[in-house]
């Protein structure tokens, strides 16, 4: 078991070393001075020059790369051309509510969509069913900041069940914190729902057609158990999987839920850095993000071994 | 001669009724098309501003009322689809056929393929959208930019795909055979094995369309797509946010033709997978 989880770990390395490569070349092949492009529109010719003398940038390529990549490693990820701040402080401050969105988003989720798919998959055929499927297809079709106004428009703006946009930290209170959630974790969790579902009723019609779950009828378990503990356990890896693919569709979606929203988190940070053209909290977030990425799929690698002991062997 | 055109017309009823999602996801990115196609013909110009008319309702003279410069909303939503269909187009064949390449070569060639396979789960770590960001900022923002930036992070995907049916047909009889033959190595993949991947790749470049509309709306709503400039899905609901309490229209329009042109892509895809090959699963 233990070397098992080892060999997964030293299998981040390859990828977040490829991640590295990639980034770092995004700036170095980009027609134009790196210098100039992180000093931003109305830098002087002096604090190019400073930038450049401080990466390194009339060095070799290897060596900037090395000079980078260490850095990187070592957790400085550059400084904010606009306010001068270190990129990983930035991102630490704005990572309270970006966290809060991703984690009340994939809760909402999980909870509808595994919910959904089961019912379907039981009912298979119905006409609940054909409503789930329509559903996945509706819900992967509309994009987030759609979904989000429409929302807005009506539960905000016309019933004023909730506010229309914005953020309030936990500390000041769990009610107000998730207020303002609940609409920016329903719009964004419409896909997530899709998606899950979907793979959730593939999964189960798979599992009910077994044989054991005859078996299990036939001697008499009741229904709930009989989906729950029988039938929805043995689904479980697919639809695990398929939560790991989904957290990339989350990451993006955040990103443009944040700015739908008013939600100052780490996707307001890069949209904000766009139109500033402040490139290292552009470089710096895509490197935590591909990071986060990588570990949530290697913690569901590993969580498959304890759900289906049979994938440790293989 | 009447008996013929009986069985063309339950042949189309047939189909029809065997492939509902097809026809239905077909027809509607039919009429999509063609409004795009003609948009100069079924609307006015989509730049001209008129103040006088800003935020205006839905009228006879404005179908779908004007947005906060007092342009047509009707006029733009129609040639907003030009670019979306644009894009979703563009980057599937992009991202499909550089994909389907290096996913030959990585399935029939070992010792390419662990290095490849490495550079694509690096680069599918990287979330798209922001990828793109990155690309725009440095780049500038251009439709080309943007069809480039969203194309990059699909490559994975379609190149995983490719290399997963070339590992299955690479040592059957019928490649074997035409291999011990002498056939070269160029042909034998042209010729034996891409003729396996094509019914999948069909399937994956509809959901690669579906997505880069999506992605393409996402950036120009972020002010990190297409130059504001031009009439797209994604900047009219961009510049039209602040108005969402008095102008609704400004960003339902744009919004739900974005819905229903994904969504027909959509059912395309899932229509053609189920007709093309049953087993291909969804956006591995």
């Amino acid at each position: 078991m233990l070397s098992y989880i080892l060999r997964r770990l030293l299998g981040v390395i390859p990828v977040m070393v490829v991640v590295g490569v990639f980034v770092f070349s995004l700036l170095h092949l980009a027609p134009g001075d790196p210098a100039a492009i992180i000093a931003g529109d109305n830098a002087t010719e002096a604090s190019i020059a400073r930038i450049r003398a401080s990466l390194g940038l009339d060095r070799p390529l290897l060596e900037q790369f090395g000079k980078w990549a260490w850095a990187t490693v070592q957790g400085d990820l550059g400084v904010s051309m606009f306010s001068n701040v270190p990129v990983t402080e930035l991102v630490q401050q704005r990572m309270g509510p970006t966290f809060s969105l991703a984690f009340t988003t994939m809760a909402v989720a999980v909870i509808i969509a595994v919910t959904l798919g089961v019912l379907a998959a039981w009912k298979a055929g119905s006409l609940l069913d054909r409503a789930v499927m329509g559903l996945a297809v509706t819900g992967f079709s509309v994009p987030v900041f759609v979904v989000g106004y429409i929302m807005v428009y009506f539960i905000a703006l016309q019933w004023r069940w909730l506010p229309v946009q914005g953020y309030t930290p936990m500390s000041e209170g769990l009610w107000p914190w998730l207020r303002h959630l609940i609409l920016p974790s329903f719009a964004l969790g419409l896909a997530y729902v899709a998606l899950i579902a979907r793979i959730t009723r593939a999964s189960m019609l798979e599992v009910l057609a077994e044989d054991y779950i005859r078996t299990a009828s036939a001697k008499g378990v009741a229904t709930m158990p009989m989906l729950l503990r029988h039938a929805l356990k043995n689904a479980a890896v697919p639809i695990i999987t398929v939560i790991g693919i989904g957290v990339a569709l989350l990451i993006s979606g955040v990103v443009i839920t944040e700015s739908v929203f008013n939600i100052p988190g780490i996707g307001r940070l890069v949209v904000d850095a766009i139109s500033r053209r402040d490139y290292p909290i552009i470089q710096g977030v895509m490197i935590i993000f591909a990071a986060i990425y990588v570990l949530i799929n290697l913690v569901i690698d590993i969580s498959y071994s304890f759900i289906d002991p049979r994938i440790r062997y293989s | 001669m009447a008996t013929d055109s009986m069985t063309v017309r339950s042949k189309v009823g047939d189909f029809i009724r065997r492939n509902p999602t097809i026809v239905v996801g077909a027809t509607l990115l039919a009429l999509i098309t063609l409004a795009a196609l003609f948009a100069p013909f079924i609307a006015r110009d989509p730049i001209a501003f008129e103040p006088i008319n800003r935020l205006r309702g839905p009228s006879a003279d404005f179908w779908l009322g004007t947005d906060s410069l007092g342009r047509d909303v009707y006029a733009r939503m129609i040639y907003g689809a030009r670019i979306s269909l644009l894009v979703g187009l563009l980057v599937a064949l992009i991202s499909i056929i550089s994909g389907a390449v290096i996913g030959l070569l990585a399935g029939y060639f070992s010792k390419v393929d662990a290095v490849v396979m490495r550079l694509m789960d690096g680069i599918m770590a990287i979330p798209s959208i922001l990828l793109a960001i990155a690309l725009v900022a440095l780049l500038g923002s251009s439709v080309k930019v943007v069809i480039i930036a969203i194309a990059i992070p699909e490559i994975p995907r379609v190149t995983r795909l490719v290399r997963a049916v070339v590992l299955s047909v690479r040592d059957l009889p019928f490649v074997e055979a035409a291999r011990s033959n002498g056939t070269r190595v160029t042909k034998l993949l042209r010729r034996h094995i891409l003729p396996s991947t094509v019914a999948p790749l069909i399937v994956q470049a509809t959901y690669i369309c579906a997505s880069a509309i999506l992605t393409e709306a996402g950036l120009s709503f972020l002010g990190a797509g297409t130059p504001p400039e031009f009439p797209t899905w994604g900047n009219m609901i961009a510049s039209s946010r602040l108005y969402l309490q008095i102008a609704p229209w400004t960003i339902f329009a744009p919004g739900i033709c974005l819905a229903l042109v994904v969504l027909a892509v959509n059912l395309l895809g899932d229509g053609l997978r189920d007709r093309l090959d049953p087993r291909i699963s969804r956006r591995m």
